[in-house]
């Protein structure tokens, strides 16, 4: 019986979530299953950010109902939310990393709060998720300042995982890196997420990584989820935007299909 | 679902047998660790293990990991720990930790404390000589800036320059006001207080009166001014600073001495002096009500005295420092802006630095004017 409530790892409902008289999202639905990968695309200011800041409880809703975990925040206790928050990490656009403490101190961080360690398993659980995320323990005692825009990104991501969450929301994971570091980023969130069995939520603006990573992904225009299916299906709909989107002429070319561009003789 | 880990042992064959069981994860982690650390210790007598996690009901990074440790504790020993019949789910992760913790950190190595304290008075002599140099620097840079702006009047940027008055200026006035007129009283009222006893109550015009023209008022109103405008010039410098702005200026040609320091400069540069002048009026408002109010003297008493006792040199002494200590605060405030690095606490730290270091520098002024002005005469 739980189970079924259980199964959706988040649980999106007719929510609205406006600032002023400007309303971003407005009924919008969406299911998250367990231990898959959705990406979530639309265009620049559709609310992208918006529903994930919003899922996470750094926005507030005017209406409707979001359960994580089947956990539903407003009707949940103070000590509910707070187990909620330890079962999901969140990796930020810009990694958000405290910039006073190094790269293995972030990581540290979490795990100080929120579990009873010892000094010795502390230092090595965190060497071992730097070191999950491909960096090594030089990294480790560097300042944010000192990273390059990809290892911030690794040393965010390697803390968003720090305390092994259920669910991980990633906020354009690959944003500003070039497109190698970008494609093994994407590697890397699609082997972490087999290896502990994650529940991935990506805003993504890349269509790389949708292809190669998502197992479904939702298209968000006019403040609703217009179609939501594996990217194959996706590309086949009607919606003008998301015509716009997937027949592009950056999709066309990631594709290999004939473009204005000659992408490759044959 | 969540249960407490358990490690049984056996003795089979030779062999130790080991049985794990219940939640090995984050939250049990602090039970688990010493029950491997036992384990391992046990396995001194150095025989072959098989580990059986059959009964694991969950598993992730930190059962993962402790695990590791045991079958490394095993391999250093040169013996085998078998991990046997782990679910399927779980191997990728274990195959993960494998690679983990390889190796070993550097540990900061061991100096002597002599040497460790040596070498922070070296590196503090040093950033002393740094210090020197960026005000310097930045004194220069604006001097460029200045004749820069002199020979090509259109380029100064005098919508920046009235907007800072504004802000450093204008709105700083009622704050200047009130911490000047309480000080112009608190120095009349002590005066009052102990002059009495020699009888000597009229002489506490000429106290307050030279005080507040000669030193007080501009004292004051500097200081006031370095923690109020200088620490958010260096905030906003240094936050322009960490997200690339200034750079953004300097490479779409543009001077950021110019276009962000000089206005803020000289609006202070202005500002200073009207702002110790409406200071020191408030100054001996203060005095001057606290006289008649403690001091049993009238106002017209007072206003009398006070024209026998001071003459405009007092309030030139004071009024020409206040230009020079603008000058201070401003330089100190951008240069120390400019240095701030990535990271929000290195803009705390500079913020810090600056207001500590335009106090100073304002206090050093005062002093060296003060042998200035004896010298002279004035």
């Amino acid at each position: 019986m739980a189970n079924a409530g259980e199964r959706a790892a988040i649980r999106v409902r007719d929510l609205v979530v406006g600032f002023d008289d400007h309303v971003v999202l407005d009924g919008l639905s969406l299911d998250v299953e367990r231990g898959e990968i959705l990406g979530l695309v639309g265009g620049s200011g559709s609310g992208k950010s918006v529903l994930l800041r919003t899922i996470i409880g750094l926005l507030p809703k005017r209406q409707g109902s979001i359960e994580v975990l089947g956990v539903d925040r407003d009707r949940a206790s103070e000590a509910e939310r707070r187990a909620i928050e330890r079962r999901w990490g969140v990796l930020f656009q810009q990694g958000a990393l405290f910039s006073s403490l190094t790269a293995l101190q972030n990581v540290q961080f979490p795990m100080r709060e929120y579990l009873d360690l010892s000094d010795r398993l502390l230092q090595e659980i965190a060497l071992a998720k730097l070191e999950m995320v491909g960096l090594d323990a030089s990294d480790g005692a560097k300042l944010p300042a000192e990273l390059s825009g990809g290892m911030t990104k690794r040393v965010a991501l390697a803390r968003a995982l720090a305390l092994d969450p259920e669910i991980v929301f990633l906020d354009e994971p690959t944003s500003g890196l070039d497109p190698i570091a970008a494609g093994d980023f994407d590697e890397l969130i699609k082997t972490l997420q087999q290896t502990l069995g994650l529940t991935v939520f990506m805003v993504t603006h890349d269509l790389d990584s949708l292809s190669t990573v998502c197992d479904r992904v939702a298209a968000l225009a006019d403040g609703k989820v217009i179609a939501v299916g594996p990217v194959s299906t996706l590309a086949q709909s009607l919606h003008p935007w998301m015509r716009a989107y997937f027949a592009g002429r950056r999709a066309r070319t990631r594709a290999g299909e004939p473009s204005h561009l000659p992408t490759r003789t044959s | 679902m969540s249960l407490q880990p358990q490690l049984s042992t056996a003795v089979n064959e030779g062999r130790l047998e080991l049985t794990a069981s219940g939640s090995w994860t984050a939250d049990h982690a602090r039970a688990l660790e010493p029950l491997i650390d036992t384990v391992a210790r046990q396995g001194e007598q150095a025989r072959p293990a098989t580990i059986d996690m059959r009964n694991v009901s969950e598993f992730d990074t930190y059962g993962a990991w402790l695990l590791e440790r045991l079958t490394r504790e095993w391999s250093a020993r040169g013996k085998e720990l078998r991990v046997q019949a782990l679910p399927e789910r779980y191997r990728g992760l274990f195959e993960e930790l494998h690679h983990a913790n390889r190796e070993a950190p550097r540990r900061p190595g061991g100096e002597s404390r002599l040497l460790l304290a040596l070498e922070a008075v070296g590196r503090a002599v040093t950033e002393l000589g740094r210090d020197l140099l960026v005000f310097v620097n930045m004194l220069g840079a604006l001097g460029q800036a200045v004749t820069n702006v002199l020979l090509r009047p259109q380029t100064f940027r005098i919508t920046s320059a009235v907007h800072h008055l504004d802000r450093v200026g204008w709105q700083a006035v009622p704050i200047i006001l009130l911490i000047t007129f309480l000080i112009g009283g608190i120095i009349s009222q002590q005066g009052f207080f102990h002059f009495r006893k020699f009888g000597a109550d009229e002489y506490v015009v000429d106290m307050v009166g030279i005080l507040v023209l000669r030193e007080i008022g501009v004292l004051i109103v500097a200081i006031m001014v370095a923690g109020r405008s200088g620490s958010s010039y260096t905030a906003e410098l240094g936050s322009m600073k960490m997200r690339e702005e200034i750079d953004a200026l300097r490479t779409m040609g543009f001077d950021p001495v110019e276009v962000l320091i000089l206005p803020r400069v000289l609006a202070l540069v202005c500002a200073l002096p009207l702002l110790t002048f409406l200071g020191s009026m408030a100054a001996l408002y203060g005095g001057g009500l606290v006289a008649w109010l403690y001091g049993d003297m009238s106002p017209e008493i007072f206003v009398t005295r006070l024209r026998e006792a001071i003459s405009v040199t007092h309030f030139k002494v004071g009024i020409i420092k206040a230009p020079f200590m603008a000058l201070a605060i401003g330089v100190v405030a951008c240069s120390e802006g400019l240095r701030v690095k990535g990271s929000a606490e290195s803009l705390g730290l500079q913020t810090t630095t600056s207001v500590v270091k335009s106090i100073f520098l304002v206090i050093v002024l005062d002093g060296l004017f003060a042998i200035f002005f004896a010298s002279i005469g004035m």
